[in-house]
């Protein structure tokens, strides 16, 4: 299996000029395993579209270079590249059928009519189209457009795979179903995959890795997990699940591992999990709503006040007002615990382990 | 330095695409030569001519525009009735825009026909109608003699009543579509809000519409300066610009004043086709977006209605009257003096003007596809592909869409009675300089319902052909050219439609072997056989009325697979 089976290697890409200036992609860099699916997140306008559109062709670099299977294919037009799209909207052809949609590719390369004819139907059993062969796209619902278009890439059995926002068309049942059956066929097939969207549960349930996207960086690269334990900055912290950002400076250096941190007044011990921080720096401490427990015990130090509840059926949500922040703490199962009013004072804990530091960064907005 | 360099980079990145594409490559250069060779180097021949005075490159011609009558007066005269024709049109085209999108006019659809009417019949008709109706011997002259005693329908008076009929139809449609984009919304907003009717008049249909008003008086002017047929016919001692440079050449065979006039005749056109399409499009509020909205008509008042609804009634009343006088005319023995009805003018028509309506009929077929596929060709590699020159293309393109026919004509004539690098062999006497003239002055035709069709056609289609493999042509060819198949076959019908009526510029270019119907009728009216001139216009109207039904027919059965169009985006 080749690691870097899709090489993007410091990939620009630069629109308009002069005063409208717009840098899209900025210095990206990715190695995607052969079989890998690779998700790139981020919130709209990052560069996602853009980047996928230079790995299909579409769109020329300005500066960098792509590499698919050991290939230069920075200048390759796209007819010739050994990539496929799925489009945000399908992209389906009006005026055909949805067999010679999907035969389409395979017509194009000059294939025999025999073998066209027993790949269209095998890939039209393998996403589930048979019996639509004669339908004509506008006869289809949106789950079945976005099959059709799947098929239709799927059936070029490209190098890579390249969806963009393939279920945003469809309503939010549909999504969830929808895919995990991508998921499937991607593994069935083994099929190297570009996979972009907005929606982070998406990318979650779908990815082997996730790429966060900002502003046309890459800010981290990495499995679900990694992302959403181990965020690299603020960006993805703040962007990936719901996020406490308590402000703090570190007072002493224990060991390699371990450090002494004061939070308004407070001080707590803390293991490093990623990165280095040196004494006397200012750092965000992470720590994820569901980590918080809230008891009316007086020992602890951290003490707030429950500022508002929010109900949200499995789970409950409290705003808790301490010194100068406010605090997200969520609650699962909200019938085993202990009910607070607005109002009331409660003592905030948290175990050790899921505190998390990050670089500190001033923050707009 | 930075951004040159990456500027640079993408265009040697695009030409690198292009060069892998050898059969797109060989497309645009050869579009780039066709543009060159028919549309830009006629147009300069016409420039060197007006500069050169006994085969010396002279300014004499220019120097004398302000002092010679025989320059300033045609001028002054075409842009004073160009300044009429437009005003009276798009008043008429707004009054009749209004009613058919703002009130509950009845039998709509046989209004909106009547007032597109005029657009596909042969421009000079409504001038052989007026001579029949109002001319010496006229049906209408003893009454009219009268009320106001002696007059004549020769001169400017004629020629604002009969190019106001022939081109308000044009104001018309272009106000229609603004104000059929205006979301009555906005104007049920203001009612809300306590306006009158007059008040929402004032203060929201007519700003949101001024765009487009000015749009429509630009186009007339640019029509009423380019006509040629109308005041060939009625204009009598009234001197304009095209007549005055067509007789300076076919009569007087004096190239350089006749250049130096179509000179005179392109710089207003082309200053009034500038402001039409940069500036005035440009502070549209309108986006037309193709659909109509749901306009929710209530009670008109009386004081609207009956002076809406009358205009439009006599403005139909005359188109009717005008058409109906060229029928009727066509079975009168002799107009004016023996009114018995008879046939022979029909029978003589197919005698005499045989070969005429041949050629008119085999050459307009041959220029009619070829201009229909090079302008929906032009329209999607200036719509679809980066390379560099597109805007130049583009701008090409559409220039001959606004060039007067006079200019082109002359051009011709100028340009392709010699051999030149561009085109080593003559074209002058061949029909292929009819073909070719004709290709040229109707392509901007194609290329506007091509790039209204492919404007509305997401491209991400497109790019999925190209992302399963298929090269530029291919995707042009099973993609685009079936889904734009019902804006390309309206194209080829108004494309026809143009040709079977071309006068201006082809009077320039026929020649004894090969000639066309619409000289023909002129040559009838220019010898007082007026009968059988509207014969022939008749079998113009026909023929025109028959390809329009035709391509219709196709556009219904092809147009059912395309409608899905409308699913995506
Ligand atoms: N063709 C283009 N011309 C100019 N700017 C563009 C073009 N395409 C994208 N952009 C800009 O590039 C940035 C990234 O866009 P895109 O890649 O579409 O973002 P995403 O898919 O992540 O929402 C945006 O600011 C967008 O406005
Ligand atoms: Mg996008």
């Amino acid at each position: 299996m080749k690691q870097d089976f899709l090489l993007l290697k410091d990939l620009v890409k630069i629109f308009g000029g002069g005063r409208e200036l717009t840098i899209a992609v900025d210095k990206v860099n990715l190695e995607v395993k052969e079989g890998e699916l690779v998700t790139l997140l981020g919130p709209s306008g990052c560069g996602k579209t853009t980047t996928l559109r230079m790995i299909s062709g579409f769109e020329l670099p300005t500066s960098g270079k792509i590499f698919i299977d050991g290939e230069d294919v920075t200048n390759t037009p796209p007819n010739q590249r050994p990539t496929t799209m799925v489009f945000q909207n399908y992209a389906l052809f009006p005026h055909m059928t949805v067999y010679e949609n999907i035969a389409y590719g395979l017509k194009i390369h000059g294939e025999k009519e025999k073998n066209i004819r027993t790949r269209t139907e095998k890939i039209m059993n393998l996403v589930g189209l048979k019996g639509l062969e004669s339908r004509s796209p506008a006869q289809l619902s949106g789950g079945q457009q976005q099959r059709v278009s799947l098929a239709r890439s799927l059936i070029m059995e490209p190098k890579v795979l390249l969806l963009d926002e393939p279920l945003s068309n469809l309503d939010a049942k549909m999504r969830v179903s929808t895919r995990l059956e991508i998921r499937k066929l991607q593994q069935r097939i083994g099929i190297t995959s570009i996979y972009v969207t907005h929606d982070q549960e998406e990318a979650m349930t779908l990815s082997d890795r996730i790429v966060i996207m900002n502003a046309g960086k890459i800010q981290q690269i990495g499995t679900p997990q990694e992302i959403y334990n181990y965020p690299k900055n603020y960006f993805v912290a703040d962007f990936i699940g719901k996020a406490n950002f308590l402000v703090g400076k570190i007072t002493k250096k224990l060991s390699e591992k371990a450090l002494e941190l004061e939070i308004n007044g407070n001080y707590l011990k803390i293991t490093i999990k990623q990165g280095s921080f040196k004494e006397g720096e200012k750092v965000f401490l992470l720590i994820r709503p569901e980590s918080i427990e809230l008891t009316s015990k007086k020992t602890n130090t951290l003490v707030g006040k429950v500022q508002q509840i929010v109900y949200l059926g499995s789970r409950l949500m409290y705003k808790i007002e301490m010194a100068d922040t406010i605090l997200t703490v969520e609650i699962g199962n909200p019938q085993e615990h202990k009910i607070f009013t607005e109002g009331e004072a409660v003592t905030v804990s948290f175990k050790e382990e899921n505190l998390h530091l990050l670089p500190y960064e001033e923050i707009s907005n | 330095m930075f951004t040159k360099n990456r500027k640079l980079n993408e265009i040697i990145g695009n030409l690198q695409l292009i060069w892998k594409e050898p059969l797109l490559l060989v497309s645009i250069l050869l579009i780039f030569y066709f543009l060159l060779t028919f549309v830009v180097f006629p147009i300069f021949q016409v420039f060197k001519a007006s500069l050169i005075v006994n085969q010396k490159i002279d300014l004499s011609n220019y120097l004398a525009i302000f002092s010679k009558r025989y320059y300033y007066q045609p001028f002054m005269n075409s842009m004073i009735l160009g300044i009429y024709t437009a005003t009276l049109g798009t008043i008429i085209g707004f009054i009749f825009a209004y009613a058919l999108t703002r009130t509950p006019l009845p039998f709509k659809n046989f209004f909106r026909l009547t007032a597109t009417f005029p657009i596909i019949s042969p421009p000079f008709v409504v001038a052989l109608s007026a001579i029949l109706l109002f001319g010496r011997a006229g049906t209408l002259t003893p009454y009219i003699n009268k009320i106001i005693g002696d007059y004549t329908i020769y001169g400017l008076n004629g020629l604002i009543l009969v190019e106001t009929i022939a081109y308000a139809p044009t104001a018309f449609l272009v106000l229609y579509g603004i104000l059929q984009a205006i979301d009555p919304s906005l104007e049920e907003a203001a009612m809300d809000l306590g306006a009158s009717r007059g008040k929402v008049f004032s203060t929201i249909t007519l700003p949101l519409s001024t765009p487009g008003i000015a749009s429509a008086w630009l186009l007339v002017f640019i029509q009423s300066l380019a006509d040629f047929g109308n005041p060939m016919v009625i204009a009598g001692n009234y001197r304009v610009l095209s007549v005055q440079a067509y007789l300076q050449i076919a009569g007087m065979y004096d190239t350089s004043r006749g250049a130096t006039l179509a000179i005179l005749l392109f710089i207003p056109t082309m200053v009034a086709f500038f402001l039409q399409k940069y500036w005035v499009s440009r502070k549209s509020y309108v986006t037309v977006t193709g659909k109509p909205t749901g306009s929710t008509i209530k009670n008109l008042e009386w004081y609207i209605k009956l002076p809406v609804y009358t205009s439009c009634l006599i403005f139909t009343a005359i188109v009717f009257l005008f058409y109906g006088t060229i029928i009727h005319g066509s079975f009168q023995t002799l107009w004016g003096v023996n009114p018995a009805l008879t046939l022979k003018h029909y029978v003589e028509m197919f005698q005499v003007a045989r070969d005429y309506i041949i050629d008119s009929l085999t050459l307009s077929s041959i220029a009619t596809p070829i201009a229909g596929i090079l302008g929906i060709f032009i329209s999607f590699l200036v719509i679809r592909k980066k390379f560099i020159g597109r805007g130049i293309m583009e701008f090409i393109s559409m220039l001959t869409f606004a060039v007067p026919g006079t200019v082109v004509g002359i051009g011709y004539i100028l340009a392709f009675n010699q051999k030149t690098i561009l085109l080593p062999f003559i074209l002058t006497g061949t029909a292929w300089i009819i073909i070719i003239l004709l290709v040229f002055r109707n392509m901007p035709v194609g290329i506007r319902s091509g790039i209204a069709a492919l404007q509305q056609i997401d491209p991400s289609i497109e790019e999925a052909s190209t992302d399963l493999g298929a090269d530029s042509n291919t995707t042009f060819r099973r993609i685009t050219l079936p889904m734009i198949a019902p804006a390309f076959f309206s194209g080829l019908a108004y494309n026809f439609v143009k040709a079977m009526t071309a006068i201006s510029a082809v009077i320039f270019v026929v020649s004894g072997k090969y000639n066309l119907i619409t000289v023909a009728i002129l040559g009838f009216v220019d010898n007082s056989r007026y009968a059988q001139a509207a014969a022939t216009c008749n079998l113009l109207i026909v023929i025109v009325l028959v390809a329009l039904g035709l391509i219709q027919l196709i556009v219904n059965r092809i147009g059912k697979g395309v409608r899905t169009i409308d699913i995506i985006g």
